[in-house]
């Protein structure tokens, strides 16, 4: 504490308000001058007796140089005399050398009599990063110098870390069973509602939406719960986490416990497998060499034990997609995951290979990878284990462009479509695994432009059958496609310029099951994506981006608007599990507007809520319903029945609601009345000298006080017929 | 609701004000000459000519006689509203920015900006009745804040100035000792630069306006923060309705980024607040740049705003407004 005294310095003659200059804006409530900092006594340890959130902080591993991560230590050398040593070494040197940059004077062979007899018979070799030594460690280990001198390779670490095992065994000890938290309570809601996330400036926050109410309900709050983004499970059952150490999953209705850690130190893109199984964690790391390509590392965890079943490693080249002409880098997920909630397989390209892995084993289905040459693209069918590829056209041209359906785990080519002069490719399954439309760009004659096209599989049917859809007008750009989920139609926004048209066309005709038809054709509409309800039957075409968020709410059963709508900038449109809702949001891409908006899936909006720096908006997903399709008939069927008593509910709860947003509202009234009484008193008070002030002019302004009053009566009239009916129901 | 358009200045407008009787409406802005109109039609009645500099303030004595205003030229000039004459100039170092007259018309409060080392100031002025009697010594020097002061107001019986700028604090000044007295809580009060401060009819609580996206109510003798009302886009001007319980709040995004954006980008709508239940009522689009400047009719029947796009909206209400129910 220096001792200034602002006393000291002059003030100037007019200068009236020296001491609010050093005001500081925080004010705490100490003496500085009576505390003697001598006196304080800090609480034992290092963290002052406070407990760290981080309740088993991991090890981390160094990489610095002077680390022994980079050494491994080489055994089985034949032991030579002191002239030939220089060979040994320059062996040795030439063997490891290869592999990764060989610190200077990182190479060394102990030798007897103090250095200067026969070598010891192995050595140690110090990389520059711990990588390489890993990799000289798989590489070499094993390598046959000769007959008899087979190398045996380790890390230096891995000597004291096998030291370390104690040799008696210990039981492990067994821990009480303690039940766990209902993972799926909220599935139970009595009110039957949805669940979201919002990350925004620096919180996280979870909400029940309730659009009775028409506004978000909290369920929980927390800052700083992530350091880049969250994410659901598929099923919904847990919500992810990203941090520096790595990944955690978190659960429950109420509560957010955080459930599990995945520990990969640098995390940043995560993927779970559909059934929620397993987990898969990247991170990419920058090379010590900046010639290299980026490190990228990837594990795969079960999530229920966190343990890691299976780890990738390897340079970014190795997990680049895109077949032999890739683009650079690596698109996410690299592992795409079987359809179905099984788990049973991933599968991930490489160079000329597709390859599957077993969940089972951990390792290739067959040991062996999917031979296809030049292949660009696969995708799983999101039902069965069918894989569909794309692989461009070869040989200059002579030999043909190819789609294929494969079928896994027998390799069976189910059926095969050869494709002329195509530039690219697109494929797009249907939610359930029955329809796989292919987008075909081709050259025209000139080679100059390209036109699209659609290949339609029925892959549920015999021998899936193949149907060319082409569009009325050949030269329309497609701008977006999408799948009826569960349904049998899709939608196609194509043309150019700035009003393109929608074309919604269906599988089947009213006379032929096995008949592309088209239901419609809507002109010159500002949209450019299109998300039909999880449901079908209710489709919005989204006008984003350029467009500034113009939305229209299409039934496409009856093949009429239900409504048009505006969210002025919306990035992202996202639909509720349940088909009931709609949200838009502006994310923080834009400066201005962000936050979000709920509609009704018939277009009209139900509430909006305005968060700056708004980052993601998630609903909670639902795992699928447990009635059989003849069930859910059923009750579509007597929805009518059904839906009374819901009305009931519906109406109790908004007579509820209405009384209680009267109440809160009455006592806002009430607060602000008992302010301007109290004011008024004073102002009454003060009368006098406010006409001493105008030289004895009569003030009038108290007129307007009344104007206020009488205003605020005719309000409260209105609303108090609305509690006599709430109090008639309850009677 | 049919608006009046005012086309009488050449740049963004920065202030408006009514008269008490609310028959005339002063206008400032960059330009270097402040107007007065005709409040039920839009005529211009005249200009005043005089100021070097960009006018950022006024405020019309309680009988429409005298007018001051606040100019970037340094200078704070008083004018005989009718003629349009200058009767006095005050000279500062450094720009002037806010002006208000005091309850009585006898005293005013001046603020001056930081400019070449000079801190910002407020200065209290005794205004006198005889314009050739009018001494330019300050009764009052405040300094303290850093930063620009961009409103001031006096608080009941002339005991207090309120003033809030660019370091986002409301402060409560005694006249007397010339001591902040209160300022408002960093937790409660605003994040960012406050553009606005607007009194009620009465003088009881006042609105504040900032770039943190919000407007807030005060309690003037208390500083105690009543109301919050939160909006999308930076607050630069806000008004409290004299007879219904509404307030107003204009913005938009700042001037330097709107024309990287669309035109509804912005959203430069004058947006309506019921003042109690802190809820959009509703809004009124129109300006194609953000608004700097909103008043209300004494008489509560209309109300004007001004914008960075050059022109002043006199709107007059429609039969319905006063029948909105919440």
């Amino acid at each position: 504490m220096a001792d200034v005294d602002v006393e000291q310095i002059p003030a100037a003659p007019h200068m009236l308000a020296p001491d609010n200059v050093a005001e500081p804006r925080v004010q705490v409530n100490i003496d500085w001058s009576q505390v003697d900092l001598d006196t304080i006594e800090l609480p034992e340890g290092e963290d002052f007796g406070i407990l760290s959130d981080d309740d088993q902080e991991e090890e981390e591993i160094l990489e610095t140089n002077t680390g022994f991560g980079n050494i491994i230590v080489v055994d089985n050398l034949p032991v030579v005399a002191p002239e030939k040593y220089e060979k040994l070494e320059g062996v040795i040197r030439k063997i490891f050398g290869q592999i990764g940059v060989i610190r200077e004077r990182g190479l060394w062979m102990p030798r007897e009599d103090a250095g200067e007899g026969r070598t010891k018979g192995y050595a140690f070799i110090e990389y520059t990063t711990p990588q390489e030594a890993q990799t000289a460690k798989e590489q070499t280990n094993g390598y046959k110098l000769d007959k008899s001198h087979v190398f045996a390779v380790n890390m230096f670490d891995d000597f004291e870390k096998y030291m370390r095992v104690p040799n008696e065994w210990v039981p492990p000890e067994i821990k009480p069973y303690t039940p766990a938290e209902n993972m799926l309570a909220w599935l139970t809601d009595d009110r039957g509602r949805d669940q979201y996330v919002i990350r925004f400036g620096f919180d996280t926050e979870v909400f029940w939406n309730d659009a009775r109410l028409g506004k978000p309900d909290p369920v929980y709050h927390r800052s700083f719960w992530t350091e880049s983004f969250v994410q659901w499970s598929p099923l919904g059952t847990y919500l992810a986490t990203i941090h520096r150490q790595g990944a955690a999953i978190w659960g429950g209705a109420q509560t957010f416990n955080r459930l599990t850690r995945y520990i990969h130190p640098q995390v940043q893109l995560i993927d779970f497998s559909p059934g929620e199984k397993f987990l898969v964690t990247y991170s990419s790391h920058e090379p010590s060499n900046p010639r290299d390509t980026q490190r990228v590392t990837l594990n795969i965890f079960d999530v229920r034990s966190g343990k890691v079943l299976r780890e990738f490693k390897g340079s970014a080249d190795d997990f680049a997609t895109g077949g032999t002409g890739g683009v650079a880098g690596v698109s996410w997920p690299v592992f795409r995951w079987a359809g179905g909630r099984e788990d049973r397989y991933f599968a991930r390209i490489g160079k000329n290979a597709i390859s599957v892995y077993e969940t089972e084993t951990m390792s290739l289905l067959d040991k062996k990878s999917l031979k296809v040459d030049n292949v660009m693209e696969f995708m799983w069918s999101p039902t069965d284990p069918l894989l569909s590829l794309f692989v461009p056209e070869g040989g200059g041209g002579n030999q043909p462009a190819r789609v294929s359906l494969i079928s896994i785990p027998s390799r069976e080519e189910l059926r095969q479509k050869n494709l002329f002069s195509v530039s690219d490719c697109k494929m797009y399954w249907q939610s359930n695994g029955e329809y796989l439309a292919v987008k075909v760009d081709r050259y025209t004659k000139t080679k100059k432009s390209t036109y699209t096209g659609f290949e339609l599989f029925r892959v549920k049917e015999r021998d899936i059958p193949i149907e060319v859809l082409e569009l009325e007008n050949k030269n329309d750009k497609i701008v977006a496609f999408a799948w009826e989920p569960k349904g049998h139609r899709f939608a196609i926004i194509h043309g150019d310029g700035p009003r393109p048209d929608i074309s919604i066309y269906s599988m089947r005709s009213p006379t032929n099951v096995g008949r592309v038809t088209k239901l419609a054709t809507l002109k010159a509409k500002q949209a450019n994506a299109l998300y039909w309800s999880p449901l079908g039957r209710f489709i919005v075409f989204a006008g984003l981006k350029a467009y500034n968020g113009q939305l229209e709410f299409y039934n496409v059963d009856e093949l009429e608007s239900m409504a048009s709508g505006e969210h002025f900038m919306a990035t992202d449109v996202d639909w509720d599990p349940t088909g009931r809702f709609v949200a838009t949001s502006v994310t923080s891409v834009h400066q201005m507007e962000n936050g979000f908006n709920i509609w009704s899936f018939n277009g009209k909006l139900l509430y909006k809520l305005a968060r700056d720096k708004f980052f993601q908006f998630l609903w909670r997903p639902r795992p699928p319903s447990l009635l059989s399709a003849e069930e859910e008939a059923e009750i579509t069927k007597n929805l009518r029945k059904y839906s009374k008593k819901y009305e009931v509910e519906d109406a109790e709860q908004s007579t509820l609601i209405g009384a209680q947003d009267l109440e809160h509202r009455r006592k806002l009234i009430d607060e602000w009345k008992s302010w301007v009484a109290r004011w008024k008193e004073v102002h009454e008070e003060e009368k006098p000298y406010r006409e001493d002030l105008r030289d004895g002019e009569p003030s009038d302004d108290d007129e307007d006080l009344e104007t206020e009053e009488v205003e605020v009566e005719e309000i409260m009239k209105v609303e108090e017929e609305i509690i006599s009916y709430g109090f008639e129901q309850v009677d | 609701m049919r608006p009046i358009l005012l086309k009488g200045h050449e740049r963004p407008l920065t202030f408006l004000k009514y008269n008490r009787d609310g028959d005339l409406l002063f206008s400032c802005a960059k330009d270097h000459n402040p107007n007065v109109w005709y409040s039920h039609n839009g005529d211009r009645v005249g200009t005043y000519r005089g100021h070097n500099g960009a006018v950022w303030c006024c405020d019309v004595s309680r009988h429409t006689e005298r007018l001051i205003t606040g100019s970037a030229d340094q200078s704070a000039n008083i004018w005989d509203v009718e003629t349009g004459a200058k009767l006095h100039t005050f000279s500062f170092e450094s720009p002037a920015r806010a002006v208000d007259f005091a309850l009585g018309d006898k005293l005013c409060v001046i603020t001056t900006d930081p400019f070449i080392g000079n801190p910002s100031e407020i200065h209290v002025k005794r205004v006198e009745r005889d314009s050739s009697r009018q001494s330019n010594e300050s009764v009052l020097v405040l300094r303290g804040p850093a930063g620009r002061i961009n409103r001031v107001v006096w608080g009941p019986l002339n005991k207090t100035i309120i003033s809030g700028g660019e370091d986002s604090i409301v402060r409560m000044w005694d006249v007397d000792t010339g001591k902040v007295i209160k300022q408002s809580d960093p937790e409660t009060g605003h994040q960012k630069v406050i553009s606005s401060l607007a009194k009620s009819a009465d003088g009881s609580h006042f609105i504040t306006g900032s770039h943190d996206k919000t407007a807030k109510l005060w309690d003037i003798r208390t500083l105690e923060v009543l109301k919050t009302y939160s909006t999308e886009r930076p607050v630069n001007a806000a008004a409290i309705s004299p007879t219904l319980d509404h307030v107003v709040i204009g913005g938009g995004q700042e001037a330097s980024q709107v024309t990287t954006s669309d035109r509804r980008a912005g959203k430069f709508e004058a947006k309506f607040f019921h003042k109690i239940f802190e809820e959009e009522i509703g809004g009124v689009k129109g300006h194609f740049g953000p608004i700097n400047a909103l008043a209300f009719n004494p008489d509560g029947r209309s109300f004007s705003s001004g914008g960075e796009d050059g022109y002043v909206r006199v709107h007059h209400f429609d039969a319905d407004y006063y029948h909105i129910k919440m």
